[in-house]
């Protein structure tokens, strides 16, 4: 029985760390309805920005509270501001040209952004200090979970509790939902678009950076290429879960995570990969618009 | 010419770029040594290279819209049409096709065996991207798993010869038709989905596919791969290296018209109109009476079956083939020409296989900037003409009285 | 601007004249070798140093006055460790006219591009092709290598587990690669054929996945003692620290893929105690120093992986091409297989299969941030 508990845990771990970027895809998609193929990337870029930070402070010999504020206040401040400038320069204008083109130019400014990290810094794998603290009351648990798990389960709820709050109930929230539903209407009721899709960048890249510094933490390294599979993952959880809708995010990360982990640990793990996408594709035909997103009526 | 306010935004960007490179560009630590350097100078270069590239970019910019103020108000005729209309005369076409057959007819003669290789790969990319652009540009069904598809017809040759002794010429047809038996086999999961479900169901499937050719290696003898496959043969006759060589790449030009012959008679057919209706509108399409089900299975059959002839061709050029040839990103490229090149059109298709497989290949001087630029010419063709290269121009019936 | 341009074109040709001066003054045809690897992408950090200990050797053969008064030139030819593009760069070789190439890195490259070679009778000295098939298939009796066949290190991993260590369950983990695949299946046969060991579990791992705590559990609920694990250092080090997390103190058992100072830098303490295995140490060894000593001076870096391996293979080229009667593939094949060439590894010349005789793998352990040879 510990066994299945050891899975568990392993498993919503997992599905946590996609959650954490799976929002950010899933907010994007429902307000321009673009994959955001460079999500993975900008996730790289707040990791890679968290290591560079805390290295210095902790050079500098700050006390680690301070570390840990300051690290975790720059990887999102950069975060955000490269989402913001991604969509800037690469979707807006092209925001009424054919479908598929914005998602050329987000695959280029995907493979833009991971070569410019590998020469701005390095192609090496390097060692991520390990920001969260170790809780000596989760000691007598750790071969089950750690407090880095405990960790990112707490913030991946708290972050999704948030998210939803804000968007329920806040105007921006509300402005956001308006875009969602219909951009042209939006403008007529004196919502300027243009900004409310700048903001959703931010928020989602935020959300990406902070996903990032978790998991390189949890981890221990990073390099300039884990925003490749990372960005995959989550983009086929926003999917499994109806993409656009937040708490599908949600849940479809952490069924990805659970079936990986659990066909890991009872069949194997050299097919993980094959059950995940297995089931997604079983998922779609049965309901093809993903778990918890609506089935859209086309009228004519 | 440049107003004071152009200057004030440009200081604005450089400053904004600047503020933005500053931890991953300016400061480099090395977390075990704990030592940092700062590296101011590429601050300063980054400010002052947004600076000048928001200006250019600036001034280009007011004068496209001076200009199409001007041609809106009737002030100044659209001249780039007219200049460049006789491009589209069908003799001009006809002479520039003969010019470029003729040109690929002897460039064996004028090159290395090297560049030929090159060329060889660049003509497969154009056969799989006018495959692809069956499905994506013609039919309008996002596939990012066409890999896969790519890889059963590869594989199919490898196995085939490794197993029973078949040659290139009996496994081409078979390399195509298990391909689009796949493609079927995919095809009927996702009738019911649309847009972006399809696309990340597509992936899932290429992954799948290639994930079983890695773990499974009693079948496929895993990462491994499997070597020593023949290049296609010219009835038992001995070849050298060099001979080989420029026999495959007449091959592939004959491929390349057969899929062009092939493609175009299609896209006028009655099949492939039914393919531009199902892109423009589904519910539309369905109330003229075409039948969806069948219309999106023979897109995703002839796709396929495109790619698996390929792979064959893939696998007899390389000699050797393993599962880390079928990657997503390989996926992608493909599809970045078909969208680069202009989605439906054929010519467009061509042109993008060439930018995109040539274009790295001579990229090779930036050695280490070559991914960098790549990324940075993706994003910027697409901005200058979301459309693609060569838009598709629909043939037009006029009614003449 | 066009100015400018012209100017360029002209010293360009200028300097193109006097290089072509200055190398018509010697008269004599040199011999050309190629040297194929990654000497871009993400595997460059294998393929440059190879490259880089071609140049020095041919450098100092030059310098003394060439094979019997002949030059050596060096055709660099790149392929990013990709089958696809290997075959490529072997046909560049082949019709630039190279005698012999020192090459290629990775195996499945190597695999791709053999039988071009072949066909054009070239022979071949790889540095760090190690998959077994190359040599024991028989199919390439052009093909040499300066660097022990995966096999032999599974079974130095296998007996030094068993033997040494005295465990008798043992978990086989792989990174679904080519290297770390192949490795792993041989040292599950060595386990089963030694009667003496269980492998209670062989798994495959996803490089570049998120986290591996499932397969950490899994390893724990197999009761394994040690894990063998055949693959490259980033899987490995996020493997090791999770293990550590869940506060597992099973043995870490790996190969020359992890025996890398990168794997120590960023695993940091977890590394501790991880056995890997490698080449035999040749820091004492005078070649390797004054090699090595040469790297540094122009690069100002230490020499990375396969840079000794490299050399050693093009000391063995230098002296198949002078001894030889002819330059031909199998004249110089004789030579490689008779006579005994002093290289970083000491003395060395190769079996009828073409596998060096004389270089060999040793254990090495992680103690105080450190690899420590220990058999």
């Amino acid at each position: 029985m510990d066994y299945f508990f050891e899975l568990l845990f392993s498993g919503l771990t997992r599905g946590s760390i996609y959650a954490l970027i799976a929002l950010g895809y899933t907010m994007v998609y429902g307000i321009i309805g673009l994959i955001n193929f460079a999500h993975g990337e900008i996730y790289m870029i707040g990791a890679f920005t968290a290591l560079v930070v805390s290295s210095v402070l902790s050079i500098y010999g700050l006390p680690l509270l301070a570390i840990l504020v300051l690290t975790v206040l720059a990887a999102t401040v950069w975060a955000a501001a490269y989402g913001f400038t991604v969509e800037r320069l690469a979707y807006r204008p092209l925001r009424n040209a054919p479908r598929l083109s914005p998602l050329i130019s987000a695959i280029g400014m995907s493979i833009f952004l991971q070569n410019f990290v590998l020469l701005a810094q390095t192609s090496d794998f390097q060692p991520f200090p390990n920001l969260i603290p170790q809780f000596a009351f989760m000691e007598p648990y750790a071969a089950i979970i750690g407090s880095t798990d405990l960790i990112i389960l707490t913030v991946a709820a708290l972050m999704m509790i948030l998210l939803t709050l804000t968007i329920k109930y806040t105007r921006t929230g509300q402005a956001m939902r308006a875009t969602a539903q219909d951009q042209k209407m939006a403008l007529l009721v004196g919502i300027n678009v243009d900004k409310i899709i700048s903001i959703t960048f931010i928020i989602g890249s935020a959300l990406a950076a902070i996903g990032g510094l978790l998991i390189a933490s949890h981890i221990g390294q990073i390099n300039c290429s884990i925003g490749f599979i990372a960005g995959i993952k989550a983009f086929t959880a926003a999917v499994l879960g109806g993409i656009g809708s937040i708490p599908g995010a949600v849940l479809g990360s952490f069924i990805l995570g659970l079936t990986e982990a659990f066909a890991t640990g009872y069949v194997s793990s050299d097919y993980e990969d094959v059950f995940a996408f297995a089931l997604l594709v079983l998922i779609l035909i049965f309901r093809p618009a993903g778990l918890l997103g609506k089935a859209t009526i086309e009228k004519v | 010419m440049i107003a004071l306010k152009d200057i004030r935004n440009a200081i604005g960007i450089g400053l904004w770029f600047m503020f933005l490179t500053f931890p991953l560009l300016v400061i480099k630590v090395n977390p075990v040594e704990k030592t940092v350097i700062w590296r101011w100078n590429n601050m300063l270069l980054i400010g002052a290279a947004s600076f000048v590239a928001y200006l250019v970019s600036h001034i280009i910019l007011r004068r496209r819209d001076a200009r199409q103020k001007r041609i809106r108000q009737g002030s100044e005729q659209i001249t780039t049409q007219s200049n460049l209309l006789f491009l589209k005369t069908p003799k001009f076409l006809l002479a520039l096709s003969c010019t470029g057959l003729l040109f690929a007819l002897v460039f064996p003669a004028l090159f290395s065996t090297y560049q030929i290789n090159i060329m060889i790969t660049a003509l497969m990319y154009v056969v799989l991207g006018l495959g692809l652009n069956i499905v994506v540009g013609v039919a309008g069904l996002l596939n990012l798993g066409y890999v896969a598809f790519y890889a059963v017809g590869a594989y199919t040759y490898a196995l085939l010869h490794l197993h029973f002794g078949l040659g290139f010429w009996a496994a081409l047809p078979i390399g195509g038709l298990l391909s689009a038996l796949f493609g079927i086999l995919l095809g009927f999961p996702v009738l019911r989905l649309r847009g972006d479900y399809l696309a990340i169901v597509t992936l899932g499937f290429g992954e799948i596919i290639r994930l079983i050719l890695e773990n499974w290696n009693d079948f496929s003898k895993g990462p491994s791969g499997i070597s020593n496959i023949p290049r296609p043969g010219f009835f038992g006759l001995e070849m050298s290296l060099e001979t080989a060589i420029i026999y495959l790449y007449y091959l592939m030009i004959c491929m390349v018209l057969f899929t062009i012959f092939v493609v175009n008679r299609l896209q006028n057919s009655r099949i492939g109109r039914a393919w531009f209706a199902l892109r423009e509108d589904e519910i539309a399409c369905q109330a003229m009476g075409i039948d969806k089900t069948r219309t999106k299975l023979t897109a995703f059959a002839l796709g396929a079956t495109w790619a698996g002839m390929a792979g064959v061709f893939f696998a007899a050029k390389t000699t050797f083939i393993n599962p880390a040839s079928f990657t997503f990103l390989e996926s992608a490229i493909i599809l970045c020409i078909v969208v680069l090149g202009g989605m439906g059109s054929i010519v467009g298709v061509i042109v993008g296989a060439f930018v995109l497989i040539l274009v790295p290949e001579y990229l090779r001087v930036f050695a280490d900037y070559r991914m960098l630029a790549f990324g940075v010419v993706l994003v910027v063709m697409m901005l200058l003409r979301p459309q693609g290269i060569v838009a598709n121009v629909r043939r037009t019936y006029t009614h003449k009285p | 601007m066009k100015f400018k341009n012209t100017c360029f074109i002209l010293t360009t040709l200028a300097l193109s004249l006097a290089v072509c001066l200055a190398t018509g003054a010697l008269a004599v045809e040199p011999i050309k070798i190629g040297v194929a690897g990654a000497h871009s992408g993400d595997l460059a950090s294998y393929g440059l140093p190879t490259l880089k200990a071609a140049q020095l050797v041919v450098k100092d053969i030059n310098e003394k006055g060439g094979i019997n008064g002949a030059p050596i030139e060096l055709i660099v030819g790149d392929d990013a460790c990709k089958p696809e593009i290997a075959s490529n760069t072997a046909t560049k070789l082949v019709s630039a006219g190279v005698k012999a190439v020192i090459g290629h890195i990775c195996s499945g490259a190597t695999k791709a591009a053999l039988p071009i070679y072949r066909d054009a009778k070239v022979l071949l000295i790889s540095p760090s092709a190690t998959t077994p098939s190359l040599t024991q298939s028989g199919e390439y009796p052009n093909f040499y290598r300066t660097i022990a066949a995966d096999d032999a290190q599974a079974r130095t991993e296998v007996d030094f587990t068993i033997n040494i260590l005295k465990v008798q369950k043992i978990a086989v983990i792989h990174d679904k690669g080519d290297y770390g695949k192949g490795l792993a299946e041989f040292a599950r046969t060595f386990i089963e054929q030694s009667g003496k060991a269980r492998v209670v579990l062989f798994e495959g791992v996803t490089p570049g996945a998120v986290d591996y705590s499932a397969v950490v559990q899994k390893i724990k609920h197999s009761g394994a003692e040690a894990v063998i694990f055949g693959g490259y250092h980033p899987e490995a080090s996020k493997i090791v620290g999770q293990m550590r997390q869940k506060r597992m103190t099973t043995l870490f058992v790996s190969d020359d893929g992890v025996k890398d100072d990168t794997f120590i830098r960023v695993a940091g303490k977890d590394a501790e105690g991880v056995y890997a295995t490698g080449p035999a140490d040749v820091s004492k060894n005078p070649i390797a120093l004054e090699y090595r000593e040469k790297f540094k001076k122009t690069e100002s870096a230490d020499p990375g992986a396969f840079f000794d391996n490299a050399v050693a293979a093009t000391l063995a080229l230098a002296n198949a091409l002078a001894k030889a009667e002819s330059i031909d593939q199998e004249t110089m094949a004789k030579v490689l297989h008779n006579d005994k060439v002093a290289t970083p590894f000491g003395a060395i010349q190769f079996d009828a299969k073409g596998e060096p005789i004389g270089i060999e793998f040793s254990i090495y352990q992680v103690q105080n941030g450190q690899y420590v040879q220990v058999r």
